[in-house]
């Protein structure tokens, strides 16, 4: 402890943190007890914070019925995993490549990987969505896919780990009659774990809570993700079931905020990494 | 490019005399060029075509699903330049950024030095500050319209209460930016803290040790003359970071006010979203990308400058 703090500086300390903290918490709170009161208490609520009569399945029930949110949850799953999936089988040979191999493009193609760090989706959406409309390709999943498969910053990331690999392993690897796949597979994929976590918490996070491409990419339900259909369902409930629009509040926000309480760290490190983007 | 690896393979085997580098070095740059087509096929398709097209689009009056355009050369940006709308979809963007990037960056500062050294309850402080950024916004969105809602919500009761008038922050054209901005800076200043706290650790004890010997004691002087100046290039990479995700502020404009009321809350992304998806307009649109590229390329210019500076420091 600091010797500088006195009794009075921790206390304090501790009043700004709990006062802070409720702040934080106050929405997240408000969200869990409408989800569960009764209809009739949410309009004269006011500060009765502990429900008085609980109508929590009705609430989750009216919520999972008439919106179908487990329908954009798949859809967010399938979304993710695809874009996950994709984004490593393209970044880590590149990455490869880029940290030990030499070949004459190498500077041009770094250089091309740190401008498109800087480069938003809303940037190219314009003639994407135009070359999407024109291939009739609108309301797909290769829609909401397809921009994403390239991650610049996976490439970037995963670069700067495997320079730091020995590049004797790498040798010794070849002698043993590794191909340059067979290094990339077998010893560099266990070798960028942690790496590979952090960047899968990262982009999984980015693209569930994403809104703008999917809300210019989808109109249909079908291929509705979590955030569009949460947009969907509150301009269907506008002012009327609040039980049951927290509810489905609630649903949507818990995958991320429940993986988030189990692996604190990882999710830390990888949302983190943005700020590094 | 293999072909222009090939074209200078002789120029290299002059150089080295031996042969089986030559062999092993064309061997490797087959690999690498294999390992990175699907990069360069992609880079070419997602990121320089179309930003290729912005920039054509941007000089056309092309509007989608119209069978033919015309070149309208500057016209857009003159028009752009002389809109009231872009001025104050600009004006918006700029107020909402000023107020949520003190307050996430400062929160931050404050809440990374309240919960470090604070042993298990730091790290339980810590939990519960980052727990909104892993929040989707959508629905928070809609969760915090409810939380200021002027009948039904929490803080209005709290406010009638307390005898004080109700707020309806976002039908009010004057409090509607700082109500989204309240929405932006919960969930960042977690973020932030995060980020500082990581500049934090990097501060030697020793210097503490050293002020303290020199007399500064009190925390507000070890603030000052130790933490403050050698956290100067976290707050600045963190001020960049928070600004690039301030001027993209899009999610809760949609949600919660869709620009409303008179056009107050009409922010860069949102006018750019409207004018290129539901009007249509793809030059004009187009026109207002290449601004708002502008805007992220010169605070993420200002960002590498800093990054640099902060690898010279360390």
């Amino acid at each position: 402890m600091r010797p500088a703090q006195g009794i009075a500086g921790r206390v304090g300390a501790h009043v700004l943190l709990l006062a802070g903290g409720g702040f934080m918490m106050l929405p997240l709170l408000w969200m869990l007890l409408t989800s569960i009161r009764a209809p009739d208490e949410v309009f004269s609520a006011g500060m009765n914070l502990l429900p008085r009569t609980f109508s929590a399945i009705e609430n989750y029930g009216y919520a999972l019925r008439e919106a179908p949110l487990l329908r954009y949850m798949l859809n967010g799953a399938i979304v993710c995993t695809l874009i996950l999936a994709i984004q490593l089988l393209v970044a880590i040979p590149a990455a490869y490549a880029l940290a030990k191999l030499s070949f004459r493009a190498k500077p041009v193609l770094f250089a091309l990987v740190l401008l498109g760090l800087t480069i938003p989706i809303q940037v190219p959406a314009i003639p994407l969505y135009i070359a999407f409309s024109a291939l009739g390709l609108l309301n797909t999943f290769f829609a909401l896919v397809f921009p994403f498969t390239l991650s610049v910053f996976a490439i970037f990331l995963f670069r700067q780990f495997i320079k730091g690999f020995p590049d004797e392993i790498i040798q010794a690897a070849r002698l043993d009659g590794f191909s340059e796949i067979e290094i990339v597979l077998r010893l560099l994929v266990p070798a960028l774990k942690p790496a590979i976590a952090a960047f899968a918490v990262f982009s999984v996070t980015a693209h569930w809570n994403d809104l703008y491409w999917p809300m210019i990419v989808t109109t249909s339900p079908e291929h509705a993700t979590p955030p569009l259909g949460m947009l969907q369902f509150r301009d269907a409930e506008t002012g009327s079931n609040y039980g049951a629009l927290m509810a489905g509040a609630a649903i949507v926000t818990a995958p991320l905020v429940v993986g988030f309480l189990l692996a604190q760290r990882q999710f830390i490190q990888g949302i983190t990494m943005t700020g590094l983007k | 490019m293999d072909a222009i690896e090939f074209a200078t393979m002789p120029s290299t085997a002059t150089i080295s005399a031996r042969i089986k580098p030559r062999r092993r070095g064309r061997a490797e740059a087959a690999w690498a060029y294999g390992f990175c087509t699907p990069v360069a096929l992609l880079m070419v398709a997602i990121y320089l075509a179309p930003i290729a097209a912005v920039a054509v689009l941007s000089l056309t009056d092309y509007e989608l699903g119209a069978p033919d355009f015309t070149w309208v050369g500057d016209a857009h940006f003159r028009a752009m330049l002389a809109d009231p709308v872009f001025w104050r979809a600009m004006r918006n963007t700029f107020t909402y950024a000023a107020i949520v990037v003190p307050a996430a960056v400062g929160l931050g500062l404050m809440v990374a030095l309240l919960v470090q050294r604070r042993g298990r309850l730091g790290g339980v402080y810590q939990i519960i500050f980052y727990l909104p950024v892993t929040t989707t916004l959508v629905a928070m969105a809609t969760v915090w319209h409810f939380v200021l809602h002027p009948q039904l919500g929490p803080l209005n009761a709290a406010l009638g209460a307390l005898g004080l008038g109700r707020l309806d922050v976002f039908s009010d054209p004057d409090l509607v930016l700082a109500g989204l901005a309240v929405i932006g800076a919960w969930q960042l200043v977690g973020f932030n803290m995060i980020l500082f706290l990581a500049g934090l650790t990097a501060i030697p004890q020793d210097l503490y040790d050293a002020a303290a010997v020199e007399g500064a004691d009190h925390p507000i002087d070890r603030f000052l003359r130790v933490t403050w100046p050698l956290l100067g290039p976290t707050t600045m990479f963190v001020l960049v970071t928070t600004c690039i995700t301030a001027f993209k502020v899009f999610d809760t404009v949609v949600v919660l006010t869709r620009g409303g009321p008179l056009g107050r809350s009409e922010v860069l992304l949102y006018a750019m979203y409207l004018e290129g998806f539901q009007y249509f307009r793809i030059g004009y649109a187009s026109a207002l990308t290449l601004v708002f590229l502008a805007l992220v390329v010169a605070a993420a210019a200002i960002q590498s400058f800093l990054i640099d500076r902060k690898v010279h420091y360390g």
